[in-house]
């Protein structure tokens, strides 16, 4: 029985824990406020309001498992954010001006630390420190330490959203059309792929969870996206999914499959693990590098952009403190802070579980103070949890508890046989 | 705290004759367990007060878990039956106690810490104190006398990361020696070092046994064992098979094969009949720069062949530069290239990067799978396409990963790699299935020119075997084959032709039915009067 449940959710354990740990805080939290949580415009409001997290984790992840860290995230999206506001608000230029300079920023920024860390061989740490530093210097200096706004383009771009078709009226219930046919797309990308790997694993001769575990899966999922679609669909009218999160979703399916498909992405977790063994086997180092800090700047770039959108105007103290945020999630999501091992999923995980953390206190009408408190010790505990189910061999959590006596020996035993 | 060197050369003077032959040590029915493996079942040993004890046995066999057991590194409570040291029960809680009642072990990879000098290492925590300070001058003069005790003339105030592997060794036996140890667990002392210095090794632990300090051997390799232990225990599957005394040196290492494996191996090394072709592989003139010292060359106009089906050995001393030549011809891994070309079934090609030579049909198996040759935190099938990504895509961006599941599994199959699927984690692996997935991974990359640097070192025997099968195969594949090896008897059995190097330059290269141990000394050490004994 156990072996199908393991089946059935997935077989890895370690990697779901934080996904039961996240259901369990939404649910906390739904039942402390009283049902607000998942309200429709709760959850827009969670996307929206931390899609620049989610943004700037997915380049973060990359960096960490690099075995690199990119400090200068924050500075970086102030910079870009201001040089949208300028080049629209003050200059007059059109919106998309404004976002294609502030890619093109962006680029800049991360051809700059990419050939610090990759070509001289400073390390990450050092370089973005100083980035951390310079660029919010020059994001005081461009903006002349003012607020600038920014035009309704952009924060369709940050808090938008999707309206491309008209709303679905049934009776009581205006629903939003675009976000159904999206959680129907969703729905449906679950059936084809699944289908095709268990087509390809027979075929391969591998042997596989029996029928019914995957149709539970596929229901279960489908369920799941067409549930949530349902939800952002008939909030107010004229709400939909958040335009934010759409970009979200985009930067995820590309960055998962780079991560775990392609050479490149391969290339991230060879350096990360072994660097030595990576150049010994034709894994050029240095181009590695250089793509993990290039595109940490490039997805803050993209992050500061969206933020600015969200909060209508770019004001001198964006940013500040982003890059904990972002280094929090990807280690609550599972990566090692020595590099080689984590994923872009696990930790897009680990951002919601801070930012449903973030939402739930704030409703509950907790001060910063407390926050702050309850976020660190948070951090502090995935992390632990994570570093002792590593220990293989040893108790589990919840064995160490019923067990007066430690036995001191199972640390290494796993090692040895 | 105590003097250290005086007490021991005390305790060295004071073994008495008739003190000698008397058991030092007793493990009686050691039995140790860990989840659903029984890595100890019922083990009995004893050592000879100022005797060398060798312990046999394949990796996993339970040598290093009765070392461990021993030497308190698993406490007492974790493992049942009895530990007897000088006549007391021992019940050691961790390694300070063990240490205390005077054994020391030295493992396998060397503890030293290599930013500290010799002297600082030796008496890392263990410092001699004056006052709330530590009193440097009777440190560097204590370290200087341990330092001529086990033979070596380095300034005690040297880094230790500036020393080779062989002199770090006696660093490691030098601090053993002043925590006046009575029984030295020496675990595979020689595996890393040179024929030159394992004999140097060898001297000393000589010199130690005079001295009447027990020591325990753990060792792979019969020729040495046979030259200096007195006594050889051999484990298999966690239980001791046997124990013989050795007289005169007189020990018959087939025997020991035969038990150290349960089964008998006719041969050490498989029967080949090469077909040998054209030249495939050439590298002419390559010299190359020492990447810091850049006065020094590391590679003088080196010449050598490789035809088609030919397995060709690298002889030489650690440093002669065996293992630079083919890091450097393998995309410039290694020092500062000056000139030298390679010829890959008679064209000249670049390799100036590592993807550059691939590109060119090489691939080079590095000494040292773990820090050179894997990504120990991926797994197997990870690990057997590494090399030639590109191989395992489909249409040349994504990794299809069931395309790469059905090849590892193919590999897993036919080189008998022993784990339980392809998704196992490589760090979880033995020695000789870990270099077996290295070797995968370089099959994969579809080489023409396969250079192995010490495929075998620190594989246990039955591993070494199937190793050896493998090259014999791809050699008849039509490979061309370049073994570097440190173990001339393995050369001499698996070769068809040897090149010999000393610093830098290749002295010779001889047929191997027409080469021996001797003549061979003789061409990588030129400068020694005596052929070395192996």
């Amino acid at each position: 029985m156990s072996e199908q449940f393991k089946q059935l959710i997935g077989g890895n354990i370690r990697q779901l824990a934080m996904v039961a740990v996240l259901i369990a805080e939404i649910i906390l939290f739904q039942i402390l406020t009283g049902g607000t949580v998942l309200s429709p415009q709760n959850l827009q409001n969670v996307i929206s309001g931390n899609a620049y997290v989610l943004i700037l984790a997915m380049g973060m992840v990359l960096v960490i498992i690099a075995g690199h860290i990119d400090l200068s995230v924050g500075s970086v999206a102030a910079v870009v954010g201001i040089v949208l506001a300028v080049l629209t608000t003050s200059m007059g230029l059109p919106w998309w001006v404004g976002v294609l300079g502030g890619l093109l920023v962006g680029v800049l920024i991360g051809l700059w630390h990419g050939f610090w860390v990759a070509i001289v061989g400073v390390p990450a740490f050092v370089v973005t420190l100083a980035g951390m530093l310079s660029f919010r210097g020059l994001n005081q200096y461009i903006g002349k330490s003012n607020s600038i706004p920014v035009p309704e383009e952009v924060r369709t771009l940050g808090a938008g959203y999707m309206n491309f078709l008209p709303p679905i009226e049934t009776g009581n219930w205006i629903i939003n059309s675009p976000t159904m046919l999206l959680a129907a797309l969703g729905a449906a990308a679950v059936v084809v792929l699944k289908l095709r790997s268990r087509a390809k694993l027979v075929a391969a001769g591998a042997s596989v969870p029996k029928a019914w575990v995957m149709w539970v899966q596929i229901v279960f999922a489908s369920a799941l996206l067409i549930g949530l679609g349902w939800v952002f669909a008939t909030g107010r009218p004229g709400t939909s999914f958040p335009i934010p999160g759409l970009i979200v979703i985009v930067l995820f399916l590309c960055y998962n499959f780079l991560a775990r498909n392609t050479p490149l992405g391969r290339g991230v977790y060879a350096v990360g693990g072994n660097r030595t063994a990576a150049a010994l086997t034709g894994i050029s180092v240095r181009k590695v590098n250089f793509f993990v800090m290039f595109n940490s700047s490039v997805l803050a770039a993209i992050a500061g952009m969206v933020f600015v959108g969200r909060s209508t105007a770019s004001t001198p103290f964006d940013g500040n403190s982003w890059e904990l945020d972002a280094i929090a999630s990807v280690f609550i999501g599972g990566a090692s802070v020595w590099g080689g091992i984590g994923t872009v999923g696990g930790t897009m995980v680990g951002a919601l579980v801070m930012a449903f953390l973030n939402n739930g206190l704030q409703l509950l009408g907790a001060g910063a103070d407390w926050t702050q408190m309850i976020k660190g010790l948070v951090l502090l505990l995935a992390v632990a949890f994570d570093v002792l189910s590593k220990v293989q061999g040893r108790p589990s959590i919840i064995g160490l508890l019923w067990k007066p006596k430690p036995k001191p020996e199972a640390e290494q035993a796993t090692k040895e046989a | 705290m105590s003097c250290p060197i005086e007490s021991f050369a005390r305790a060295g003077v004071t073994v008495e004759g008739s003190q000698r032959g008397t058991v030092i040590l007793e493990m009686r029915g050691i039995t140790k367990e860990f989840p659903g493996v029984r890595a100890l079942d019922d083990v009995s040993f004893s050592v000879r007060r100022g005797s060398i004890h060798a312990l046999c046995g394949e990796n996993g066999a339970g040598k290093s878990t009765l070392m461990k057991v021993l030497s308190g590194v698993w406490p007492h409570g974790t493992y049942s039956g009895d530990i007897v040291f000088e006549e007391q029960t021992c019940r050691f809680a961790t390694i300070r106690d063990s240490e205390a009642a005077g054994i020391a072990i030295i493992h396998q990879e060397l503890a030293l810490i290599p930013e500290l000098s010799i002297a600082e290492n030796i008496f890392l925590g263990n410092e001699i104190r004056q006052g709330l300070g530590i009193d440097w001058t009777e440190t560097r003069r204590r370290a200087a006398m341990l330092l001529a005790e086990v033979g070596l003339d380095n300034d005690p105030d040297t880094p230790v990361k500036e020393i080779g592997v062989g002199k770090q060794q006696l660093v490691e036996i030098a601090k053993a020696l002043s925590k006046n140890v009575k029984l030295l667990i020496l675990d595979e002392p020689t595996s890393a070092l040179n024929e030159e210095e394992s004999a140097h090794l060898l001297d000393l632990m000589r010199k130690q046994r005079e001295r009447g300090i027990s020591q325990i051997m753990i060792s792979h390799k019969l020729g040495e064992i046979a030259e200096i232990a007195d006594d050889i225990t051999v484990i298999r599957d966690g239980r001791t098979i046997e124990t013989m005394h050795v007289t005169d040196h007189d020990v018959d290492e087939d025997r020991i094969i035969r038990l150290m494996v349960g089964r008998p191996l006719d041969n050490r090394f498989p029967e080949r009949h090469p077909k040998i072709g054209d030249v495939l592989f050439e590298v002419r003139d390559w010299t190359v720069r020492h990447p810091v010292n850049t006065e020094r060359l590391i590679c003088k106009g080196s010449n050598i062949q490789v035809r088609s089906g030919e397995v060709v050995g690298l002889a030489g001393l650690m440093g002669a530069g065996r293992t630079e030549l083919a890091r450097s011809v393998f995309g410039h891994s290694y020092g500062i290239y000056e000139r030298g070309e390679v010829l890959v079934g008679g064209r000249r090609v670049s390799t100036d990067s590592v993807p550059k030579a691939i590109a060119a049909g090489l691939a080079y198996l590095p000494e040292d799978r773990k820090t050179q040759g894997l990504n120990l935190l991926d797994d197997i099938k990870g690990q057997v396409v590494s090399a030639k990504l590109k191989k395992a895509c489909q249409g040349g961006i994504s990794i299809d990963w069931h395309h790469v599941r059905t090849i590892a599994q193919q590999y897993r199959q036919d080189m008998r790699i022993k784990a339980p699927s392809v998704d196992t984690p490589v760090a979880s692996l033995s020695g000789g299935n870990m270099q077996k997935v290295v070797l995968a991974k370089w099959i994969y990359s579809d080489p023409l020119v396969l250079i192995l640097d010490e495929p075998t070192r620190g594989i246990d025997v039955g591993a070494k075997y199937e190793i050896y099968q493998l090259i014999g195969q791809l050699a008849a594949e039509g490979m061309a084959v370049v073994v570097i090896s440190s173990e001339l008897p393995e050369l001499l059995g698996i070769t068809d032709r040897i090149y010999t190097i000393f610093e830098g330059a290749v002295t010779g290269c001889l047929p191997t039915d027409q080469a021996d141990q001797e003549s061979l000394m003789r061409l990588i050490n030129p400068t020694s009067s005596r052929p070395a004994t192996v």
